[in-house]
């Protein structure tokens, strides 16, 4: 059991990684990575946000959307309901709304933390990862401890990722780089290369 | 003649100019996976136009109504329904395909263009520009895009829409198809090197140095 998590863990990280093998959050990824510091703020948002919705979105889908999901209301016409179209919907709808409610909790009563993120929890809302993990638990049918540890991993991944790559901007604005490759261009080169050290994850098996 | 030129401006702008990927780098995040072959490429682009047009024209048409402080909300609602509809009609007609893109067409949701514009354009101007505006926001995503797809499905399959181009060494032709194409990281490379073209032609988007060496320094000392 515990080695079955820890591979889904180690494959959410590494092999499946979040920016780096399927290009979610890129956004915010590509925008927000100019600074070491920003961008481990934004990496711990994004665990935490992550480790929130995608166990949540699980519940939702199971008690509610999927076929039959609504059987425990014990009443007939809601137990044949399929609502699984409604799906994007509502996963979009349970992340803008904990992310609005993990505003105001650490708004107040952890003011320190809530100072240090304040400016990017809103934009968690639109980081493509936080939804792209949500609909990967979906479409890999897990079941709840799978997505705890789903979206542990996932989270842990894509800050993994945008560190490592605020570690090499910093170092990179000191060196002499063609006129019109300057910022986002080699930036964009610099995320293939990582990418492709990334992909070296792809044959470990578990 | 203003009104058209305006038109114009709103279709055109975004395609070369103000390009949203090139340029704002927006929407990147769902673009890149779905361009190693043409077909689903042209599915992402069709899909994402629409949705960002029909989008502004609706977050417009209701954008005095919106109370401020849940005007996110209520966009991501008109997007999120737009983008079921799409995917829902996607599953029905062109099932293979929808299976392919798996989750990136739900992701059309988060797509940055699409927030973005509804944000930043469809908030303070009436419906029909707006839709003139996601429309072209659009096709200066599908630009981009289709230049991807276009590169990466040739030189790493051979092959365009599927119909093979150039004849491979396994198909008993002289073409070996170099593979890393239809990886992650030649987008990435392919991405860095349109921007790198672009801003050669138009050297006013060229971002100004982070850091530059104080006069007299020399080379050794200041790196």
């Amino acid at each position: 059991m515990f080695e079955h998590y820890l591979s889904l863990f180690v494959r959410a990280v590494f092999v499946e990684n979040m920016a780096l093998a399927f290009f979610l959050g890129m956004c915010t990824f590509i925008a927000i990575s100019k600074k070491i510091e920003t961008a481990i703020g934004l990496g711990i948002a994004v665990i935490v946000v992550q480790v929130l919705t995608v166990p949540m979105n699980n519940l939702i889908l199971h008690y509610l959307l999927n076929e039959g999901a609504l059987a425990w209301t014990g009443v007939e016409a809601l137990a044949a309901l399929d609502l699984r179209f409604l799906g994007l919907l509502s996963y979009i709808g349970v992340i803008a709304a904990i992310v609005q409610i993990m505003e105001m909790v650490l708004d107040k009563y952890v003011p320190s933390l809530y100072n240090a993120l304040g400016i990017f929890l809103p934009l968690i809302t639109v980081n493509c990862a936080i939804l792209g993990a949500s609909l990967f638990m979906v479409e890999r049918d897990y079941d709840f401890g799978e997505s705890v540890v789903y979206g542990i991993g996932a989270g842990v991944g894509w800050a993994l990722a945008i560190t490592l790559l605020a570690g090499i901007r910093e170092k990179l604005k000191y060196s002499d780089v063609p006129d019109g490759l300057k910022g986002l261009g080699i930036t964009f080169i610099t995320v293939g290369l990582m990418s492709l050290g990334f992909m070296s994850f792809s044959g470990v098996q578990l | 003649m203003a009104e058209k030129m305006k038109t114009k401006e709103l279709l055109f702008g975004p395609i070369f100019d103000n390009n949203p990927i090139a340029l704002q780098i927006i929407g990147i995040c769902s673009a890149l996976a779905v361009t190693t072959n043409l077909k689903t490429t042209v599915t992402m682009c069709l899909a994402l136009t629409l949705v960002t047009a029909f989008s502004n024209f609706f977050v417009s048409s209701v954008r005095n109504q919106i109370p401020s402080s849940i005007r996110i909300i209520v966009q991501m609602t008109i997007i999120a329904s737009l983008v079921i509809v799409v995917d829902q009609f996607l599953r029905a007609y062109a099932y293979s395909i929808s299976k392919q893109l798996s989750v990136f067409v739900g992701l059309i949701i988060t797509n940055c263009i699409v927030m973005g514009r509804a944000e930043a354009f469809a908030m303070k101007n009436p419906p029909i520009p707006s839709f003139i505006d996601g429309l072209g926001n659009g096709f200066g995503y599908s630009v981009i895009l289709l230049i991807l797809g276009f590169c990466r499905e040739l030189i790493g399959a051979g092959s365009l829409f599927g119909m093979p181009i150039l004849t491979k060494v396994t198909d008993g032709g002289w073409y070996i198809p170099n593979g890393l194409m239809l990886l992650p990281p030649s987008a990435f490379f392919l991405i860095g090197l349109i921007i790198w073209g672009i801003r050669s032609v138009k050297t006013v988007q060229v971002e100004k140095d982070a850091f530059t060496p104080a006069p007299h320094t020399r080379a050794s000392e200041a790196f």
